[in-house]
């Protein structure tokens, strides 16, 4: 499970973590409880090209749908086959196992710190 | 984050949600819990063991007078005046056009006192029409929604948990729980007060609820909750008793009923009772029925996990043929599930899609209700 201090954040409620060139995008746990239950995932394939600010999946609770957006520009490397098999992994875990895909970049946009997010979901 | 009005309304327990971990959501103005952590959890507990909800937001109208009956034949649509004393009747309160106002539970508390509940959004519609149908009837109708609580058990556990409520008992002459039957009420004490419990709900299993005043209910909450403990009762939010109640096939006001639905578009044709003597509002309309051609309520059936919502598409091959009014991934059964108005002639096809964002899903139309409890 990352610290969530280290990681960045959207306004989105979804979080990223910067390795070199990849990015690892999940939402937040704020964005997992107010969603409830998640039940459905469903994630971007392999290989496909994402724009930032692009919708490119969803997940879906009992009672509403959320959308993913991808937070950079970039390739997906990897989709979490873990949560689409169990998306239960968005509530239990969601810095953790419940982590969405991973991207590859070459440029990040400007994304907000931990403390900006806490400022953010705090309102 | 939720933005908190000074209008907001907090039901008596608040704190006791708050406390309880609760997440909540604007229901109607108010502030009511939306779970409590996991509301499949929630959800599985009711139809396995047993829940309890706050739904004080609910308005409580007591009808009193020796015109009550027959001021409620001629207010509602159904036939209160047959309503034996402590039987309660689901019924609606009709616009002379033939549209709902609301869906209601009237309770009889005698032949000249009845209670109708009402949905917490539509209080303010109710009160004043029963008011203005009052005219020439010697009755008082009593907002009492500011001074009565509401808690509901719900689950095959719920009789054993009200049993076994430390200070809850059931008055001399009375009907003990094990002898109420569905859609019939009792009367009870706890702690010196009275309670007033229906065996009715809106969930789909057995279950009481529970009307109390707003001074005992924390207390009455707890002495259930402590109850219910050695009976897998948990607290349960407004989430999992929409997919409660969506997979008991019940219609929630402002998605399947509304002022410009009939009442037999929506499949409660039965709850109007045009059999009855003398006038009613709404009579005339509902007896020209809905327009031809109207749309009806349907059960559909997905196949996969992603559901149909309230708002999304029904097509018939090309054809944009109805709507969906609620629909989610039914925990108890597992497939998505859906209520929808379609046109009369998709009510039949087998050839219906939901557009979910885009997606065009296969739809097959069921009975309703999604969901039955299984029969004692």
């Amino acid at each position: 499970m990352a610290d969530e201090k280290t990681l960045q954040y959207t306004a989105e409620h979804e979080w990223i973590l910067v390795d070199g060139e990849t990015a690892t995008v999940g939402i937040t746990s704020y964005a997992a409880d107010k969603l409830g239950d998640v039940v459905y995932v469903d994630l971007p394939k392999v290989g496909s090209v994402v724009a930032a600010g692009a919708i490119v999946g969803e997940i879906e609770s009992t009672k509403s749908v959320g959308e993913l957006f991808a937070p950079v520009d970039g390739t997906v490397l990897e989709a979490n086959d873990a949560v689409v098999a169990d998306p239960s992994l968005v509530n239990s875990d969601p810095f953790g196992d419940g982590w969405l895909i991973k991207v590859s970049f070459s440029a990040l946009p400007a994304l907000l710190t931990f403390d900006e997010y806490s400022a953010l979901v705090a309102e | 984050m939720t933005d908190l009005s000074a209008t907001d309304r907090f039901s008596p327990l608040h704190q006791i949600h708050v406390d309880g971990g609760a997440s909540f959501t604007d229901f109607a103005g108010w502030q009511m819990p939306v779970s409590y952590g996991s509301d499949l959890a929630e959800h599985h507990a009711v139809r396995t063991a047993a829940g309890i909800f706050d739904i004080s937001h609910m308005a409580e109208i007591q009808v009193i007078g020796p015109d009550a009956a027959a001021f409620l034949d001629f207010a509602l649509a159904g036939k209160i005046s047959a309503v034996k004393p402590m039987q309660a009747k689901y019924s609606l309160l009709l616009t002379p056009e033939g549209g709902i106002i609301d869906d209601l539970v009237v309770y009889a508390n005698g032949t000249d006192e009845y209670l109708v509940v009402a949905n917490a959004g539509n209080r303010f519609a109710v009160v004043p029409a029963l008011v203005e149908r009052a005219d020439g009837f010697d009755v008082q109708v009593n907002d009492l929604s500011d001074d009565i609580s509401l808690i509901a058990v719900q689950g095959p556990s719920s009789r054993a948990i009200l049993e076994a409520t430390a200070g809850l008992g059931i008055l001399e002459g009375q009907t003990p729980l094990d002898e109420l039957k569905y859609y019939w009420s009792t009367a009870a004490t706890f702690a010196g007060s009275n309670v007033f419990i229906g065996r009715t709900g809106y969930t789909g299993e057995d279950g009481f609820e529970l009307y109390v005043d707003v001074a005992d209910a924390a207390a009455l909450w707890n002495a259930l909750s402590a109850a219910g403990a050695a009976h897998g009762l948990v607290p349960a939010g407004l989430a999992s008793r929409d997919t409660l109640r969506l997979e008991a096939g019940m219609p929630l006001y402002g998605h399947e009923l509304g002022l410009d639905t009939f009442p037999a578009q929506a499949g409660l044709g039965r709850v109007v009772a045009l059999a009855k003597e003398g006038d009613f509002v709404g009579r005339a309309a509902s007896e020209a029925g809905p327009a031809v051609g109207a749309r009806v309520l349907v059960g559909l059936t997905t196949e996969g996990r992603r559901a149909g919502r309230a708002g999304y598409p029904v097509f018939d091959g090309e054809s944009e043929v109805g709507v969906v009014t609620s629909g989610a991934l039914s925990p108890t059964l597992g497939f998505p599930i859906a209520m929808a108005y379609v046109d009369p002639a998709a009510a039949t096809s087998t050839s219906l899609t939901i557009d979910v964002r885009g997606t065009r899903i296969p739809a097959s139309v069921v009975a309703l209700p999604f969901y039955k409890r299984e029969a004692k």
